[in-house]
């Protein structure tokens, strides 16, 4: 169970039920688990409910919600909570060529970390990343945590187009840019595998407290699985 | 000039990182709906400061409310907040806005766009929604659903819709993040008006004022971004985060517009102004009762 927890309004349409303030897997699982219960909930009026890193927002109606009992469900959900509830899906494994055009700043992170580029990629797929929560775009993942060794910020100024499919590193930080966007992060390599496909039966490859493990390909493998749709 | 198609928007996909989008002004979206006899939920076109000229392929009855542009079919004006007939084969044409930002044009059955993760809305930075996640171009051809028998159309609006002066008077009530401020960071953000940047658009309105300091620093641990939250940079300027903003972000919230102001701030335009006042929970309330009960009186009147 949790035993700090806050319910904060944001406006008449929102309420978002804050954590500690740490980016942690164990804070995020409670965040969670309680987006899903509150889900499950399916109280009249509730519109949308989004786990981030530390946090729940609740969006509803508020000509359609009974405020008190959006309360009190919040307060029995949060009451109840178990830590680290068992993990309900498989690990995501995704294939990553690393370096060369698809990983512009796999030199830099290397110069960053001072160490060869073949051991920021073995460091980089060797663990397993946790997803805390989506956000910037459809299905964009943010990832952590990175080993502190290969942990380089963000560019001061981010690039106007970065590939869909880039993986990259901010800080701590990782994922796979789902779309073409302008973005920041230090871009180490591609994956032929698409986070977010509208057309898919499941459009988005992650949710939140999804494990993911990245492997290295090679460039006729990307090919290959890019090709086959995967 | 920037025409895009809006329904009520893409909830119950933000945990996904899907930004909701939908209208800027959402009663005038609603009502638009009504004088045509739709439900609320059918999508509409979005004019945005000029508006284009549409063909029709067969004879249809349309409605344009909220921001006041001229409407001309085949060169004779037509009145605003009234449905009317556009025969087959007539030109409509949306001219400059004269008052307000934007208009919502619909058409009895609704624009018949394919449905992306149940919404028709256009969120043009993720190109999702709409007529093939863009705007619309010169040559696209919109598909109409079939008309709802069941439903009439309504009587002309008995008063325009009310729009904001060029500084628009906005209520907003404090949080979700007042305590990363100075503890009078509300009351200079109530000091003087802030005008709306250039660089504004759906997503979000920079807006140029009185600076408001952060008692901690400007970086948060990225959560959650409602319609209408003021998010505060280290540039101390806020930015009014609107329709198509993100699902979520890293800069502390000091304060959030009440739902029933949503729709004057989305009539509003670079360079206007918006006037801040910080009210009650209460008030906040009554004002979107008061705003419900005009708008099902008047889709009550269907005729």
């Amino acid at each position: 169970m949790s035993d700090s927890f806050r319910v904060v309004p944001a406006g008449d349409s929102a309420v978002i039920v804050e954590f500690d303030a740490r980016i942690d897997a164990g804070v995020n699982a409670q965040v969670i688990a309680l987006a899903e219960a509150l889900q499950a909930a399916l109280l009249d009026g509730v519109r949308d409910v989004v786990p981030t890193y530390r946090s729940v927002a609740i969006y509803f109606d508020p000509l359609r919600t009974d405020s008190d009992a959006l309360g009190a469900l919040v307060e029995r959900e949060t009451a109840r909570l178990r830590p680290a509830p068992a993990a309900a899906r498989a690990p995501v494994t995704i294939p990553v060529c690393y370096g060369g055009e698809f990983g512009p700043d796999l030199p830099d992170v290397a110069a960053f970390a001072r160490m060869k580029e073949a051991d920021v990629i073995r460091i980089h797929s060797a663990r397993a990343y946790r997803v805390f929560m989506l956000g910037f775009v459809p299905g964009f993942a943010y990832m952590g945590a990175v080993d502190d060794a290969i942990a380089m910020p963000r560019h001061p100024t981010p690039r106007v187009r970065v590939p869909a499919g880039s993986v990259g590193i901010a800080g701590v930080q990782t994922g796979v840019y789902p779309a073409e966007t302008p973005g920041g992060w230090r871009l180490i390599g591609r994956t032929p595998v698409r986070p977010f496909d509208p057309e898919r039966a499941e459009p988005f490859l992650l949710k939140a407290g999804d494990t993911v493990e990245f492997y290295p390909v090679a460039r006729e493998d990307y090919n290959r699985l890019r090709g086959g749709g995967a | 000039m920037l025409t895009t198609i809006q329904d009520r928007g893409r909830w119950g996909y933000q945990a996904e990182g899907v930004p909701v989008a939908g209208p800027m002004d959402p009663c005038a979206h609603r009502l638009a709906n009504a004088l045509v006899g739709n439900g609320w939920d059918a999508a509409t076109l979005e004019i945005t400061f000029i508006g284009p000229e549409l063909e029709f392929e067969d004879e249809r009855i349309v409605a344009v409310v909220g921001g006041e542009f001229d409407i001309t079919v085949d060169g004779r004006l037509v009145p605003a907040n009234a449905p009317f007939v556009a025969a087959a084969g007539s030109r409509l044409r949306v001219g400059q806005r004269r008052r307000g930002a934007r208009a919502y044009l619909a058409v009895r059955g609704g624009l018949d766009v394919p449905l992306v993760l149940g919404s028709r809305a256009t969120h043009l930075v993720s190109a999702m929604g709409g007529l093939n996640g863009g705007p619309l171009r010169a040559g696209d051809r919109v598909p109409l659903g079939p008309p709802d028998r069941a439903r009439r159309t309504a009587a002309a609006l008995a008063d325009p819709w009310p729009l904001p002066d060029r500084t628009a008077r906005v209520r907003v009530l404090p949080g979700p993040q007042v305590e990363a401020f100075t503890a009078d960071a509300l009351d200079t953000l109530q000091s003087a008006p802030y005008v709306i940047g250039q660089n504004s658009d759906r997503m979000g309105f920079r807006l140029e004022g009185p600076r408001l300091q952060h008692s901690r620093g400007a970086d948060i641990i990225s959560d959650a971004t409602p319609l209408g939250v003021l998010q505060v940079p280290a540039s101390g300027q806020p930015i009014l985060l609107m329709a198509d903003r993100q699902t979520a972000g890293g800069y502390p919230k000091l304060a959030t517009v009440i739902s029933a102001d949503i729709p004057v701030a989305g009539q509003l335009a670079p360079g206007d102004a918006m006037a801040f006042t910080v009210c009650t929970r209460l008030e906040a309330m009554a004002a979107l009762i008061a705003q419900e009960r005009t708008l099902m009186a008047i889709e009550a009147a269907q005729s």
